[in-house]
């Protein structure tokens, strides 16, 4: 069954093999002896959002830190399969994590800025890879910011704690964060779901401003938000990707029983 | 604190924007230098790390290598036997030490066990969580002031007022010793009972009081059984810190090792014999020098027997929730 | 009979509950009766004279001086070796340690080291420091004796500070590709110094009322001049307060009132420090 979605739900595929920015092959994880994802296949395009969805426990959130490799962060994890990202797979022995790190941006379920100035959070990621010319930090900073549509909000305040934004706010400067080391890609883990509808919506508009010059992969566990954001998604189950095309197409003409179930509102 | 930041004032517009990410790809052949030196970290750390064992080894070295001094020239039956302790005139029978620390320790058990376990039971059971709050901190200043202040108040306040109800007592006698001996360890079981009492879970105290159990019953009945071996934990403790224990029963017990167990003599304890004989003029190598580290061993094995026991009942007592 | 027998419960409890709360009381006044005794024996002996003066033969002539730069210059040795040594193995065993035996071990034994009576670690440093290591009965022996007596404290207060860094700050780093030095010096470490440095203002104010092991490793109970190096003799205030106690003459109980007086309002700043830092700089996640 899963060839037949591999070969149903991949037209992308068919233009050329640099327009996708990941391409997922045969993924397998276990946390110790639990497996937690089953043979994943999934190419991301370039300059699109692509969204994940799923009940909770379904496995999106581990698969998109596979994207980066953060899922390492549990001891016990073993991975099989690839993620290709440009020419090599992220998981050879010889990929550094920081370098991809660096090209893979995240921004996390919670706002967890450091509990440093707005200055220094931002201008985290240029200064541990090694930029330190405070006028080229001054401009990163700012840039990044504006990127994040929070510049007006935050530029005199840049000297205070992040911690005493409102939360909508963190989320973004956490954003400006990310984009601070000019990624190549934006994980988004669930970024609105500890956010109020006013600053969820600002998010949401941000969200298709980047993704003119950023991949975006974002997991929801809001079908209304990857209906409203994303051009194309995914659908877990229980570790398995069960349906995968374009937004419209999955929302409206589901091939799967499942996922016809999940966006009906039939369970999860 | 750090300086403020002044923006550079860039225009949007500004032609000079600077490429972050040719800069960072220029800086990373460096950056992989740096991260071979932070390879070495954890092992540097691991070193720092170290130091805590070397010290127990240390310790065990010393103890060990100049207790075999000591008994190539005592034999060990008569070190653990004798009842006569007078190392100057060549008498090296432990037991007076051993008896002087277990009077001290047992007066010291019978004030602070009562009185601690009286107060955990108010505190965590009786007392509004304000009350607690306050009283809890200040409970705690006992366990910080130092010993040698709890010596001078025991020879120069506690005796006298002894001395004014039990008058055949001496100026240096156990009984004031051990009374503030067991004030000093009184936090420790109050506020380590406490933290037990506090971890049983309240589902088992509401369902007794749905029986219709007055606060008492519950306290006694529930809480205190379910938290016992917290409770003993906490104890057991206490009384390994009361037998290392050194200035108060220097100051106030005595230097006399008699054995007895009457709490109105002068006795010497195990640590306070180390301190008279380190104080006096004990050259290295002679035999009273020596003497001094089998005495330190039979301590160090009593206070790690207590601390291992309290360990090992707070591990169990930990796997029932 | 129900009602009588419900009565005498509810009585029970009211009669255990002002006993429990009378044992709370006693420990109480013991503290406050203590407090009064020391100043009110000492009020009269203390004054500038007493602070800045040497011992001496005659009670109204004796000062702690020597006392209290001794003990302040042991706390700088003892901050120095306990700091950078107890922090690191803090950051080892919380940021590094693989869970192994190794690790398992080193917890455990740090936390036996604790429970070691401080005299133990008198005959420690006796044996090393003052006679192998040749140190004699000098400050640098007092020091290093009492650093590594202090150390599972500070390792055990800087653990805890360094976990209550949450794991969400920490993934942002990682998140960016930071490494895990990295990580622990520019995120983990300034988010737990406010910790770290209570914990060792504690630890300190532990170290410095401590008399046993010094008596061991032989601070002299007096001396006439002032400690020049880490190879000069020196004392202690506790030292000296003991030496006071001791003497048979009542008038040299008030000259150690005094003392402990001295040494008590020292005690209550470093932790008057050690909260105020808590309270100022501890980030709340």
């Amino acid at each position: 069954m899963i060839e037949m979605e591999k070969q149903s739900v991949n037209p992308v595929k068919e233009e050329t093999a640099s327009s996708n920015i990941f391409e997922v092959q045969d993924l397998n994880l276990w946390y110790g002896d639990d497996q937690a994802l089953y043979e994943i296949n999934m190419d991301i395009p370039k300059y699109q959002v692509t969204a994940i969805i799923g009940p909770s426990g379904c496995g999106k959130s581990t698969f998109i830190k596979t994207l980066n490799r953060m899922v390492e962060m549990v001891p016990s994890v073993k991975t099989t399969g690839a993620i290709n990202y440009g020419d090599q797979n992220i998981y050879e022995e010889k990929y550094r994590v920081e370098d991809l790190r660096m090209k893979v941006g995240m921004v996390f379920q919670k706002p967890n800025p450091f509990p440093k100035s707005v200055y220094e959070n931002v201008a985290y990621g240029p200064k541990i890879h090694g930029i330190k010319d405070k006028k080229t930090l001054d401009q990163i900073v700012e840039r990044s910011l504006r990127g994040a549509a929070i510049w007006d909000e935050v530029k005199d305040r840049l000297n205070e704690n992040a911690f005493g934004l409102s939360g909508g706010q963190q989320q973004r400067v956490c954003i400006a964060r990310a984009l601070a080391v000019e990624p190549d890609v934006i994980l988004m883990d669930e970024p609105t779901s500890a956010l109020d509808p006013i600053s969820t919506s600002k998010v949401e508009e941000l969200i298709q401003e980047l993704k003119k010059e950023y991949s975006i992969v974002i997991v929801t566990h809001n079908m209304q938000q990857a209906a409203r954001i994303s051009d194309r998604t995914g659908f877990f189950l229980n570790g398995e990707l069960v349906e995968y095309a374009n937004t419209n197409q999955l929302f409206q003409t589901p091939t799967d029983k499942r996922t016809e179930d999940y966006i009906t509102g039939r369970f999860g | 604190m750090k300086g403020v930041y002044v923006m550079s004032r860039i225009s949007a517009t500004s032609s000079q924007t600077v490429n972050v990410r040719s800069l960072l790809d220029e800086k990373r052949s460096k950056k992989l230098k740096v991260r071979k030196l932070e390879n070495i970290i954890p092992y540097l750390l691991l070193l720092c790390a170290l130091v805590s064992i070397l010290t127990t080894a240390g310790i065990l070295f010393t103890l060990l290598r100049e207790t075999v001094g000591f008994f190539s020239e005592v034999s060990i039956i008569e070190f653990y036997t004798g009842t006569n302790w007078s190392p100057w005139s060549g008498d090296f029978g432990v037991l007076p030490l051993i008896s002087g620390t277990l009077l001290i320790t047992v007066i010291a058990t019978v004030v602070a066990v009562p009185l601690g376990l009286m107060s955990a039971i108010f505190l965590s059971e009786y007392a509004s969580e304000s009350v607690r709050k306050t009283i809890k901190p200040i409970l705690e200043i006992l366990a910080g002031i130092p010993t040698v202040v709890y010596g001078f108040f025991a020879l120069t306040f506690v005796t006298p007022i002894l001395q004014s109800i039990i008058p055949e007592l001496s100026i240096f006698n156990a009984l004031s010793g051990g009374v503030v001996v067991g004030i000093m360890i009184v936090p420790m079981v109050a506020s380590l009972s406490e933290d037990a009492m506090n971890a049983v879970p309240n589902s088992l105290r509401e369902g007794a009081y749905a029986l219709g159990g007055t606060r008492l019953e519950v306290a006694i009945k529930v809480v205190v059984p379910a938290a016992l071996s917290g409770i003993i934990a906490a104890v057991v403790l206490a009384i390994s810190r009361a037998i290392g224990e050194t200035m108060i029963v220097t100051i106030a017990a005595g230097a006399t090792p008699s054995l007895t167990m009457n709490p109105t003599d002068s006795v010497q304890t195990m640590t306070a014999f180390i301190v008279q004989a380190a104080t006096g003029d004990t050259t290295f190598g002679s035999i009273i020098y020596y003497s001094l580290y089998a005495v330190g061993i039979t301590l160090f094995v009593l206070t790690m027997i207590m601390n291992l026991l309290s360990q090992y009942i707070s591990r169990k007592f930990r796997e029932e929730y | 009979m129900e009602t009588k027998n419900l009565k005498s419960r509810v009585l029970k409890n009211r009669v255990m509950k002002s006993l429990f709360f009378s044992a709370t009381v006693i420990a109480l006044l013991f503290l406050v009766m203590l407090f009064y005794r020391v100043f009110s024996q000492g009020w009269g002996y203390l004054n500038l004279n007493f602070i800045t003066s040497f011992p001496a033969p005659y009670p109204e002539e004796a000062g702690i001086w020597p006392g209290i730069v001794g003990s302040l210059m042991l706390m700088g040795i003892v901050a120095v070796v306990a700091v950078f040594i107890g922090i690191s193995t803090a950051i080892y065993l919380e940021e590094y340690s693989p869970q192994n035996k190794l690790s398992e071990f080193i917890r455990v034994n740090i936390q036996n080291l604790a429970g070691v009576p401080s005299i133990v670690f008198g005959l420690l440093g006796l044996t090393f420091f003052v006679y192998l290591f040749g140190i004699g009965y000098r400050l640098l022996a007092g020091g290093l004796t009492m650093a590594l007596l202090i150390l599972p404290i500070v390792v055990v207060s800087s653990q805890e500070a360094l976990r209550s860094v949450p794991a969400e700050v920490k993934e942002a780093s990682y998140g960016m590709g930071a490494s895990k030095w990295q990580t622990i010096v520019r995120v983990i470490l300034p988010a737990a110094v406010p910790g770290i440095l209570t914990g060792i203002i504690l630890s300190l104010s532990r170290g410095i009322g401590e008399t046993a092991p010094l008596i061991i490793v032989g601070a002299a109970t007096a001396i006439y001049t002032l400690p020049e190096s880490l190879l000069s003799k020196y004392t202690v205030m506790p030292i000296q307060i003991y030496k006071w106690t001791a003497r048979p003459q009542e008038e040299w109980q008030f000259v150690a009132a005094a003392g402990i007086i001295v040494l008590l309002v020292i005690l209550l700043l470093m932790n008057a420090i050690a909260v105020w830092i808590r309270n100022k700089y501890q980030t709340r996640y």
